[in-house]
């Protein structure tokens, strides 16, 4: 019932004794790790029909042959239980009026609409306006709205954010953009006790409606000082809401949430993603479509392990999971039927990291029994130290089967040569590698 | 006071003994002639002294009488149509930077405004001492930076700008919490950490907010930045409303405020920078502290002005001049307030080691704020001295009723813990202390 590519599947069901079908995993790139000879030539989600690659390569039949090659040859060499015939066309499940829309114009598209629909909200930050974003995120805001409501700052962090932080108290709807998070910590002071703590000191009196966006964590070879993720100290504060989206609907929907909201909100995006195009939804692309702040998502349903991340890691547990299809351990999706005993995958994407959504990984910890929390930022006193923390304390501890295991950054700060910084981040190896070590399999 | 014809009259017109005092006494002339010393009167049977005693004991108690139902019965020979109602004032000269004419040096002061300050000083001055008393019975907490010397910097400031303008300063705070609109009640309330207080008991000493004043920030430095957004704000939205952020002298040497200088004057924000220059750094003085004490210069591309932070006409006409400027949409502009506080930087802090009594005691008696203005006011005839008392009088009555409710209100409950975290939120639960306690949290 799910769409093949008609002659490989003739090739399986002659190779091998007829099975049970298993649609193809959601992501084709699996391939990557068993013939590493083949270029991993994306990074985007799975269910992108036609992928565009972040370096600009299109998408040439030379590698849709190469790639069929490569997965005829895996089926040979696994001698394993057919894993999936391997298809050209992905499985589509969305509404036919969806598009493919990378982070950037996600957020870009946020930004416009609330722009436009609030006077009060405004954007400042260094290069938001002529430059059009540092990352470009902000492409075409100033053009539209001009000097009032995008406005370039002088390289002065502690300034401009306190300054948004007074727009904030006195009724505007600032929106300050962190050229990367690593530059926020010369305003932490700002973010915290001028924002942070304000509705609380003064009994409710004082709002501070803002939001502080940038990109956080490790880009590509941008060494120690522009590598790290401040999910774990923002949200350690209380009076913030601390916001980590993955992809387009989550970053569109998220910010659109936090620049709506009255409090003050740390959106961490992710450098590495802002090129990544992923489908949204008609609904996703409508003017009102926000997503509410404090609610996890099940992005991959399961019922054997569930993996809790937020941010780019989200994608490497879904490729983790697409690999662990095919090396036999299935994934089931819920339509099909299967005799045979499957491991299967359950997915978190958390979205929210304070006020963190307890409940979903709890409900999810209660089907599946076991955990791993996936992360970029360092080990020590984490996001996912706190999720063992709060299972621990809470009465998903009971159905646990095997201790809860974090996959996170190593606790070094970030080399440059490319080969040490690979190996200091989480990779999908790592992934499985806990996983299988959690499931004792 | 008439008598009869009793057989007192006959003793009392042998021995000429007065009625009042029994003292024995010439006997004076008949009704129509002159009571004179020594001589008593034939109508009346008093003399002279006992006159005079009951004069005086009947004015006293018509004057108590008055004072206890209220009425503001002023039982003085002088009327309220003896006052002058304005006088002219010859005040110092202000130091200009990067300014072509400074304020003016001719001001205009009417009977009204000058009881309006007075009042406001001197209820000023008697919160502070009474926050000072109410700390050594360690019924007040924590911090405590108080503010008395420095009256004349907040009520100058007030009188020059309107309520709908803004204002923000550090954490010496409490006397303008009290110019925005705080109550001496809700102020005291909140030193003593109870509900009734301003920030309902939950911000403190240096946590204090009302209409267009925000706070009260315990990070020095901070709330510059704080105070040009807000001026941002302004300019954003239109109103012709500024902002006046205040700092100290040990704040003006903190980077932030730099950037907001460079900020401010890019964007030509209409806020009004004051320092508030008092000498000491909690224990530094100026000059071990900075490098250029003219810190009314330190703004190199910001206007500045040195003003006389002692006498409340020089902060008010300095002021509005510095209003004016900001509202003419030229952009910053810097004050300093050369002032002094009489208390050390906090209630820890004697203040007499790194600077001497005499010193303390030199300006309290040369450059007192309130007996500054209290001398012109009297020199000027535009008040007498039993109506300064008087204000003195209900200004002492309002504190104790204050400090009364400060120290009788109950604390807050233990249910507004986790209360106020967000704002419009709905409610969420919060961690206490273990997992099993889990507190709930409401907007």
């Amino acid at each position: 019932m799910l769409p093949y590519s008609g002659s490989v599947s003739l090739v399986s069901s002659f190779l091998f004794p007829p099975l049970q079908f298993v649609p193809p995993p959601n992501r084709s790139d699996w391939l990557c790790v068993v013939t590493p000879s083949v270029r991993r030539v994306t990074r985007s989600s799975d269910w992108s029909k036609s992928r565009r690659f972040p370096t600009g390569l299109a998408h040439s039949p030379a590698e849709d042959s190469l790639k069929m090659a490569a997965s005829l040859r895996c089926f040979l060499r696994s001698g394993k239980k057919a894993v999936s015939a391997l298809g050209q066309r992905e499985f589509h499940r969305s509404a036919p009026a969806a598009a493919q829309v990378t982070v950037r114009d996600a957020l870009n598209q946020a930004m416009d609409e609330e722009l436009e629909r609030d006077e009060r909200v405004f954007l400042l930050g260094e290069e938001v306006a002529q430059y059009d974003g540092a990352y470009k995120v902000s492409r075409g805001l100033w053009k539209k709205y001009g000097d009032k409501r995008i406005i370039d700052t002088p390289i002065s962090e502690m300034g401009f954010a306190g300054i948004a932080v007074g727009a904030a108290m006195a009724g505007l709807r600032p929106i300050c953009e962190f050229m990367t998070f690593n530059f926020s910590m010369q305003a932490i002071d700002q973010v915290i006790n001028s924002a942070a703590k304000t509705c609380y000191m003064s009994a409710g009196l004082q709002a501070v409606p803002i939001v502080f966006r940038g990109p956080n964590g490790a880009s590509a070879g941008v060494a120690a000082q522009h590598s790290q993720c401040f999910a774990a100290w923002y949200a350690h504060c209380p009076g913030l809401k601390v916001v980590s989206p993955w992809n387009s609907e989550d970053a569109k929907g998220l910010l659109k949430s936090s620049i709506r909201d009255d409090n003050p909100v740390v959106f961490l995006e992710n450098e590495l993603l802002y090129g990544v195009p992923f489908e949204m939804s008609e609904e996703a692309q409508s003017k009102d479509f926000t997503i509410p702040i404090g609610k996890a998502k099940v992005e991959r349903a399961g019922s054997h392990i569930t993996l809790v991340s937020h941010s780019r890691y989200v994608g490497h547990c879904l490729d983790a999971a697409a690999v662990l299809a095919k090396e036999g351990i299935e994934c089931e999706l819920k339509l099909s039927r299967s005799p045979l005993p499957v491991v299967v995958l359950q997915v978190i994407n958390l979205r929210t990291i304070r006020p963190m959504d307890v409940e979903s990984i709890e409900a999810s910890v209660m089907k599946t029994n076991h955990l791993v929390t996936v992360e970029g930022g360092w080990p020590q006193f984490g996001v996912g130290a706190e999720i063992c923390a709060r299972i621990m304390e809470g009465s998903a501890f009971n159905y646990l089967d095997s201790p809860v295991t974090r996959v996170t950054g190593v606790d070094i700060p970030m080399p440059y040569a490319k080969i040490l910084e690979d190996h200091s981040l989480p990779q999908i190896k790592d992934i499985i590698f806990s996983v299988k070590k959690t499931l004792n399999v | 006071m008439c008598f009869s014809q009793t057989p007192e009259k006959k003793r009392w017109q042998q021995r000429w003994f007065c009625r009042y005092c029994r003292q024995r006494r010439r006997r004076a002339a008949p009704e129509g002639q002159r009571l004179t010393e020594g001589r008593i009167c034939a109508v009346q049977g008093l003399c002279w002294a006992s006159l005079g005693k009951m004069l005086t004991n009947i004015s006293n108690v018509l004057r108590a009488c008055a004072q206890r139902n209220g009425a503001a019965a002023v039982v003085s020979a002088r009327t309220y149509a003896d006052f002058t109602n304005e006088a002219t004032f010859e005040i110092k000269k202000c130091d200009t930077f990067k300014l072509d004419e400074g304020p003016a040096t001719q001001v205009v002061m009417t009977r009204d405004e000058g009881l309006q300050y007075y009042r406001t000083m001197q209820t000023m001055r008697r919160m502070e001492l009474k926050a000072d008393q109410l700390y050594k019975q360690k019924i007040i907490r924590g911090f405590c930076h108080l503010y008395d010397g420095q009256e004349a910097c907040a009520v100058g400031i007030e009188a020059a700008i309107n309520l709908s303008d803004h204002l923000i300063t550090a954490y010496r705070a409490h006397g303008y919490t009290y110019t925005r609109g705080g109550t001496v009640k809700k102020i005291m309330a909140e030193l003593t950490g109870r509900r009734g207080g301003i920030a309902k008991g939950k911000g403190g000493s240096m946590h204090m907010y009302c209409k267009h004043f925000y706070g009260g920030n315990g990070i020095v430095g901070a709330q510059v930045p704080l105070g040009a957004g807000v001026a941002l704000a302004c300019k954003y939205q239109g109103n012709s409303e500024l902002c006046v952020c205040l700092y100290g002298d040990g704040a003006a040497n903190q980077g932030q405020i730099f950037e907001t200088y460079n900020m401010a004057a890019l964007w030509k924000l209409p806020v009004i920078f004051i320092c508030e220059n008092n000498g000491y750094g909690m224990g530094t003085s100026v000059e071990r502290a900075a490098a250029s004490t003219d810190y009314f210069k330190r703004g190199e591309f910001i206007p500045g002005v040195r003003v006389d932070g002692m006498d409340v006409l020089c902060v008010r006409e300095a002021s509005r001049f510095a209003a004016d400027y900001c509202r003419s949409g030229k952009g910053p502009i810097l004050m300093e307030l050369q002032t002094y506080r009489y208390h050390g930087h906090s209630m820890s802090d004697p203040g007499v080691s790194y600077r001497t009594r005499e010193e303390i005691q030199e300006v309290r008696s040369k450059s007192d704020p309130i007996s500054m203005l209290k001398d012109r006011m009297l020199s000027n005839n535009m008040a007498s001295v039993e109506e300064l008392k008087e204000i003195d009088v209900e200004v002492r009555k309002e504190i104790e009723d204050a400090a009364q409710f400060a120290t009788t209100d109950p604390e807050p409950p233990l249910e507004d813990l986790c209360n106020h975290i967000f704002h419009n939120n709905p409610p969420l639960e919060v961690r206490g202390t273990n997992p099993w306690s889990k507190l709930k949290s409401v907007s």
